[in-house]
């Protein structure tokens, strides 16, 4: 036990005496977790649409105030005729159109029902289409306005059924509150898998894991000694990112503090065998780096569930999923945070991850034993 | 001249030597197209969807069956037919008849959608009284959530219209089009974004170990004895990688297009030089990082900091820049990347040509001039 603390020390001294490393190991969680925390949003906000007008009436200028109004829209230019609108949406200027035929307002006046049509550049398919949400209910919100007014009051009562819609767990439909948990996930993937793989082919690639390798330390110790200073550095990040996600940025955190640091011990577990298990596999630390950006975290990334639902997949990539840690532990992290369940919901989840925490950690040190001897 | 091309024939034979990434520079990134390009999308369908019909009416089944018809929602639950009262009565599940069953649902995500009807709603449609239906939503991924929102919204309102007399009904009818796009497909629009990702991480892995691996095993001792200026060390340096990734990225554009139906609808001369000076830009950019780093762990670490994360989320590939904050939209303007997929997205699905995109090309010419000057002016005062 002393030969590893020793190890450990030797590691902490080498970790906090390149200043610049130390540096980045806080600053970019706290820098990354900011620029998150800001950026990841998908709501839509000021759509610059351009107005083809070819009515230009009382009822086509209210209709076009209604949009100004709206914090959704910005209007970024008033036309005459719809041809006009290709020179706006061609170079980005606006992303929507709104043409109003000519005798728009008169039709309306009669009690004729009246189209309206609504262009918008696909080329940016997902805001498009919430761009596109937010133009037909702002115009259906204009027109029962308009039906309400035709009728006088107390004359029918008006039946039909309306939808009252109650949003559970993230009331605010904030962004934020569901990226920045994954985020953390993250970030200890990114931070302690590089951090290890390439500290320890560093080495390799120094010559100087020879030297550890004939001193009287056992196996197992090596590699706790080795990994033990990246998991606290992980730890620390934990902190700071729960301190600015919960005391910044607001993110509710409604489940136990307590659960949460001990399943992120069970994740750190995978993320380090997992750099362990990838300096066994590369001889240069350029190899190290391309391995786990290639193969670990970008498909990490983006097959989680981190950004892109997983729900949506087709299902054979939907079951490739399961085999990547993050997966678990971003669902452990969100419940945690915004459902504030325990484990009574999460084993699964847990079970899985330690599952995979211990199987990479086995593989990894049963294939430096292997390469030593 | 002679000397760049010389330091640039040195990094040539190491490339080759390294086969296994040659390889990953070359093939990866196309693989990768392939597979989240076929993996990745926004499109929502098939939302698990629970039920509570507390009235069993022909109108409540007509509302379910609208759901299930809409092609959005899969049926997997019906909650309580009418079992024991309510276990926690508050305001927000008054309608509910069995609130755990429907948390429980809700908590392991085996829906995400629950749809309560209260008893009573038929009588109520046939005699013209105004009712309503609970939706509840999780909303813990927002984006999810407004899209889900929206698709359940219209299928209760146009199923309202059936019963409301005829001169409640609104006059304007909105007639959607979609240009570029029209089927609104979000492959069309991921590709682009995932192009410029993957072309951004193969340029920048390849170079920003290059110069700290030669500090670090110090052969930059060597190199710096030559007779040999920073500038023409830097630009040696960055041939061979931009042939590379030049390579790498016209693959991906060929994969992109043959299989997931990319258009082409402007010039190819426009597409190759916005690619070309992007990827010269991102190679100065890991050029930089690496005249900086003193360790090859500092470099990558620096590398996912100012490269790979800025074109993520700042460069409005997943995340649109006009809602980000004002203070970050500015930043973003030094994300390369931005004005790539500008460029990338105007030529490719608009046929849009320089009077739409000219200023982007300018910036990342201006991009790539200032990283190269920067790594050479580093390099310079290292040297002596």
């Amino acid at each position: 036990m002393r030969r590893v603390g020793f190890l450990v020390w030797k590691e902490l001294v080498e970790l906090t005496g390149d200043p610049r490393l130390f540096g980045i190991v806080v600053l970019a969680p706290i820098l990354q977790l900011f620029l998150l925390g800001y950026a990841a949003t998908t709501d839509i906000r000021d759509v610059p649409v351009v107005v083809a007008d070819a009515d230009r009436s009382t009822a086509s200028r209210e209709l076009v105030a209604r949009f100004a109004a709206s914090p959704n829209f910005r209007i970024a230019g008033v036309v005459t005729s719809p041809d006009e609108i290709d020179l706006y949406l061609g170079r980005g200027r606006a992303w929507m159109a709104l043409t109003i035929p000519p005798g728009y307002g008169e039709t309306l006046g009669r009690g004729e029902p009246q189209k309206l049509q609504v262009v918008a550049d696909g080329s940016d398919a997902n805001s498009t289409n919430v761009a596109l949400g937010y133009a037909t209910n702002l115009i259906a919100g204009y027109a029962q306005d308009l039906a309400a007014r035709r009728i006088p009051p107390g004359a029918a009562p008006r039946g039909g059924i309306e939808p009252r819609v109650r949003i559970w767990f993230n009331p605010r439909l904030e962004t934020r509150d569901f990226m920045l948990p994954g985020v953390l996930a993250l970030l200890l993937l990114v931070i302690t898998t590089n951090l290890s793989s390439m500290g320890i082919v560093r080495e390799k690639e120094l010559g100087t894991l020879e030297q550890l390798n004939v001193t009287p330390l056992r196996r197992w110790e090596l590699v706790v000694g080795k990994l033990l200073p990246y998991a606290a550095i992980g730890m620390i990040d934990v902190c700071l990112v729960l301190a600015i996600a919960v005391f910044w940025f607001d993110v509710p955190l409604r489940g136990s503090v307590a659960l949460l640091f001990a399943l992120c011990a069970v994740y750190l577990m995978s993320t380090l065998g997992l750099g362990l298990f990838v300096s066994t596999i590369s001889s240069t630390q350029q190899q190290a780096m391309m391995t786990t950006t290639f193969f670990f975290l970008t498909p990490m990334i983006y097959l989680s569930g981190f950004i892109f639902p997983i729900e949506n997949m087709p299902t054979l990539i939907q079951w490739f999923t399961y085999l990547i840690p993050l997966r678990y532990f971003l669902v452990i992290l969100r419940s945690i945070f915004l459902k504030g369940v325990g484990l009574e919901v999460l084993w699964p989840e847990t079970l899985a991850l330690t599952v995979w925490g211990l199987g990479v950690l086995t593989l990894a040190i049963a294939r430096s034993t292997k390469r030593s001897d | 001249m002679r000397k760049m091309l010389a330091v640039a024939r040195k990094e040539f034979r190491q490339i080759a030597r390294d086969t296994r990434t040659l390889m990953i520079l070359l093939f990866v990134p196309a693989s990768f197209l392939l597979l989240y390009g076929y993996a990745l999308n926004f499109d929502i369908r098939h939302v698990h969807l629970a039920v509570e019909d507390r009235d069993h009416s022909a109108e409540s089944r007509s509302l379910i069956s609208a759901f299930v018809n809409s092609g959005y929602f899969d049926l997997v639950a019906t909650v309580g037919a009418g079992g024991a009262p309510p276990a926690r009565t508050t305001v927000i599940d008054r309608l509910l008849s069995d609130a755990p069953t429907t948390i429980g649902l809700m908590d392991r995500n085996d829906v995400r959608v629950v749809l309560v009807i209260p008893p009573g709603l038929g009588r109520a449609v046939q005699t013209s009284r105004p009712t309503s239906v609970q939706v509840l939503l999780n909303g813990d991924n927002a984006n999810t959530a407004t899209t889900v929102m929206g698709y359940a919204l219209t299928i209760v309102r146009s199923e309202s219209a059936r019963y409301l007399p005829a001169a409640a009904v609104p006059l304007i009818s909105v007639e959607p089009r979609v240009w570029y796009n029209p089927e609104l497909r979000s492959t069309l629009f991921l590709v682009p974004g995932l192009i410029a990702y993957i072309a951004m991480i193969t340029a920048v892995v390849s170079t920003a170990l290059s110069v700290v691996r030669e500090k670090e095993r110090g052969t930059m001792e060597q190199v710096r004895m030559a007779p040999l200026g920073a500038a023409s060390f830097v630009v040696g340096k960055t041939i061979p990688y931009f042939l590379v990734s030049l390579a790498s990225a016209l693959v991906i554009i060929a994969a992109a297009m043959t299989l997931f139906g990319m258009p082409m609808r402007g010039s190819w001369a426009l597409l190759f030089v916005a690619l070309s000076l992007f990827l010269v830009g991102a190679l100065g950019l890991g050029l930089l990082i690496s005249s900086v780093a003193d360790t090859q762990q500092v470099a990558f670490q620096m590398a996912l900091l100012v490269s790979f994360l800025p074109t993520l989320m700042l460069s409005g590939f997943i995340f649109p820049i006009s809602s980000m904050p004002r203070f970050l939209q500015v930043v973003t303007y030094a994300v390369p990347a931005r004005y790539f997929l500008i460029a990338l997205r105007g030529v490719v699905l608009k046929g849009a040509g320089l009077e739409a995109f000219g200023i982007e090309l300018i910036a990342l010419a201006v991009f790539a001039v200032v990283v190269l000057v920067l790594a050479s002016a580093r390099l310079c005062r290292q040297w002596v």
